[in-house]
């Protein structure tokens, strides 16, 4: 047993494996002691983009400090009239046979091209007088956003800010070399992931979903693992009649694939029942069939050998010449099924989920459901918020791409006809 | 024919027709296990308001004669073993009238024109990547070997996803959804030919991705344990050319290889349902999404009825030509 667990270690497979595994697994463990937020709770509304907020409120009130930094003008105009736009400015005066060739995209310049352009552009003589370049409709509604978002509070000078309202009011200046100090603003959050559709922290929603989904894959694994385990051990040792009818149960299961057999039990359980534990259970119910198969051919070549005999003119139980006798042979093949099988529990959760069939629940998040939370509220397509989604598939990835591996180091430190 | 093979056959071909009608049974009854009354649903959708309780019960049983739902439970099973043999499978409920058949036929040649091609472009090269780096090895074999593992562990929908950002979104040189520009009738046009090209890149490259991975990985194990192989090192101490020794180790290492093709081309319609929803492909994996939707029992019997037998056949195909080429299994008919 010693001898075997340091010969696995030795294999770079599995040890790869096995620790991006233990990372992710520790992870879902660890991080709630950190941040205690329950991972449901929503934070605001629709999808925010990863990033620091920090309260417009508060910043209002913090210690301000004085810091010059060079090039903060520059950031600023460029935050305000960003290049894109004072192309489109140029762009626009140049159609429209306004002058502009003493004017460049520089930041000295920007002042001068936003006052032009109020005095320049106006949405109706735009449709009508059809300038070169801006004939589509698409392209005038740009100009027309353009000209909303500079007619905004653009005044570049210092800003006056009110405190309070009625006859406390009381106007502070502030300055462009006033700054406040993060973590002194009494309310900031750090979204390193964003919030999804219902303003959830979404790497918190994501470690908690891990977790979840681990333990479906877990559950999966061990029902799919013990089931093929038993049905294959009775079908190859005993045999007989015993052998065929398992084998026809088995090949049901084949022929009706077990993603259509999972999909309809999963509906005939109706939707109260469908919780994350009654998932688990239907996709190990309906998975256990190919470890069966494996089972079974190896029981066949090993129930002739000498030792079974002798076993059997011994006159020991069954139980006993399959404990003793024939488990420890097969034994690193079930544990590599084993973790085979987790893998495609976790798979077949998150398939599952992503088609609208996954378990029912409000109280906890999955992977699966995750992803089905992205593809309804328009995370792909029309909010483009990569952070919903893209995390999700790179930790299912990530998972069973370390079983996988640990799966293939086990192959080669039990098989060695595969060692390089 | 030997005695042996006789007996062989007779068994498997035994065996097929048991888990057949056994698989009928099941199709018929798994999905009328759903909960919620179909004809409820339908006479809720089409009565008009303030009908009275008794045009309410007209309707249902108006509906149920139509279906055939007076029928005890064994005169459904009849009605439903006489339409499949027929090939109709019967009316659906959700789309009523249109036949079952009809909703079938407008599926299943999507479904068929992308996974038949995916599954085996997929197929070809993934044994082809997976056989260069089992002979090769070195640093070839030592970097693709964790990059088609890693391929390989990316679920199907998280390709489909990646894809459809990236070049549909984002890059907008591919569509978004659907199988052809909605605005357009279904023609032997060139611009209708074109726009069905234009939609079936996205999905077709998101099935073909993932297979080269699972394949490639499969195929290199196989390779490596029959390059290992003592007939091998035999043929060498020979002195056979090295050309005709690894014709005949990958004749060996497909025969798993072989078996995986079959089973992924019988199992196509279930293997192309996330494809399906993620790109709106309206093949047969929608259809039947659908179908569950509404617990449209007729068009989920037939659809799992196709499955099943496709599944069934491709296995016992298998099953019939291993008999005839793999000396292992001919041996095995002597125990």
């Amino acid at each position: 047993m010693k001898n075997t667990l340091r010969s696995v270690f030795h294999s770079p497979r599995f040890v790869v494996g096995f620790v991006i595994f233990m990372a992710i697994l520790l992870t879902t463990l660890i991080y709630p002691f950190f941040v205690t937020r329950d991972p449901l709770q929503g934070l605001g509304k629709g999808f925010l983009a990863p990033g620091t907020y920090v309260s417009v409120y508060d910043t209002n009130t913090a210690q301000t400090y004085r810091v010059e930094l060079p090039e903060a003008n520059a950031n600023r105009m460029e935050s305000i009239v960003p290049m894109e736009d004072r192309v489109t400015i140029i762009e626009f005066l140049t159609a429209k046979g306004v002058d502009v060739s003493h004017l460049t995209t520089d930041n000295s310049d920007v002042a001068v091209l936003v006052s032009q352009w109020k005095e320049n552009y106006d949405e109706a003589d735009v449709k009508k007088s059809k300038y070169p370049g801006f004939t589509t409709q698409a392209k005038r509604k740009a100009l027309a956003r353009l000209d909303k978002r500079l007619s905004g509070n653009q005044s570049l000078a210092a800003m006056n800010v009110t405190l309070g309202d009625g006859e406390d009011a009381a106007t502070t200046k502030v300055a462009d070399s006033d700054y406040v100090k993060v973590s002194e603003v009494a309310n900031a959050i750090t979204l390193p992931l964003g919030t999804d559709n219902f303003g959830r922290d979404t790497l918190t929603e994501l470690v908690k979903a891990t977790g979840v989904s681990l333990l479906i894959g877990l559950i999966a694994g061990t029902v799919a693992t013990l089931l093929g385990l038993i049905v294959g051990l009775l079908a190859g040792y005993v045999g007989g009649l015993l052998d065929d009818i398992l084998m026809f149960i088995a090949n049901l299961f084949t022929v009706i694939p077990g993603f259509v057999l999972l999909i309809l039990i999963y509906y005939s359980i109706g939707q109260s029942a469908r919780g994350v534990t009654t998932c688990a259970l239907v996709i190990g119910f309906t998975s256990w069939v190919w470890t069966a198969r494996s089972v079974r051919s190896q029981v066949i070549s090993l129930r002739n050998r000498d030792h079974v005999n002798l076993s059997k003119l011994s006159g020991h139980s069954l139980v006993r010449i399959v404990v003793t006798d024939i488990l420890p042979y097969i034994a690193s093949y079930v544990v590599m099924a084993f973790i085979l099988q987790v893998s495609s529990g976790i798979l077949a959760e998150a398939q599952l989920s992503l088609l609208g069939l996954g378990p029912k629940t409000t109280e906890v998040p999955t992977l699966g459901l995750m992803m089905n939370w992205a593809k309804l509220f328009g995370a792909y397509t029309s909010s483009n918020a990569w952070w919903a989604y893209f995390p999700v598939i790179l930790v299912i990835a990530l998972i069973s791409f370390s079983l996988n591996l640990m799966n293939t180091g086990l192959d080669q430190v039990f098989n060695p006809a595969l060692r390089d | 024919m030997t005695k042996g093979l006789k007996k062989y056959l007779k068994k498997k071909i035994f065996w097929f027709i048991v888990t057949f009608i056994a698989a009928i049974i099941l199709n018929f009854i798994l999905p009328r296990m759903m909960p919620g009354d179909p004809v409820n649903a339908i006479v809720g959708k089409s009565i008009s308001p303030g009908a009275t309780a008794e045009q309410v019960q007209e309707q249902i049983a108006f509906y149920k004669h139509q279906f055939g739902l007076d029928k005890s439970l064994l005169g459904q099973f009849g009605d439903f073993v006489k339409n499949a043999a027929k090939g109709t499978f019967g009316v659906s409920y959700n789309q009523y009238p249109r036949t079952v058949s009809d909703i079938i036929g407008s599926g299943i040649w999507w479904t068929i024109a992308l996974q038949l091609p995916a599954i085996l472009v997929g197929w070809i090269l993934g044994n082809l990547l997976g056989a260069v780096a089992a002979y090769k090895r070195g640093i070839w074999d030592k970097a693709f070997m964790p990059a088609s593992l890693f391929l390989s562990a990316i679920p199907a929908f998280g390709a489909a996803v990646i894809l459809l950002v990236v070049f549909a979104v984002n890059l907008k040189i591919a569509p978004v959804n659907g199988a052809y520009d909605p605005g357009m009738i279904p023609s032997f046009t060139p611009k209708f030919i074109a726009s069905v090209i234009a939609h079936y890149q996205l999905p077709f490259w998101s099935i073909v991705i993932i297979s080269i991975g699972g394949q490639a990985v499969g195929m290199r194990s196989m390779s490596i344990y029959e390059l290992n192989a003592d007939y091998v090192k035999y043929a060498r101490f020979l002195g056979i050319k090295d050309s005709k020794i690894v014709r005949y180790v990958f004749r060996n290492a497909m025969l798993p290889q072989v078996t995986g093709l079959a089973m992924s081309i019988g199992s196509m319609v279930g293997g192309a349902l996330v494809a399906e929803t993620i790109f709106s492909y309206p093949g047969l994996g929608m259809a039947m999404l659908n179908a569950i939707g509404s617990s449209d029992y007729p068009v989920i019997s037939a659809i799992t009825l196709i499955i099943t037998v496709m599944v069934l056949l491709a296995s016992f195909l298998l099953d019939i030509i291993y008999a005839f080429i793999d000396p292992r299994v001919k041996a095995a008919q002597f125990e």
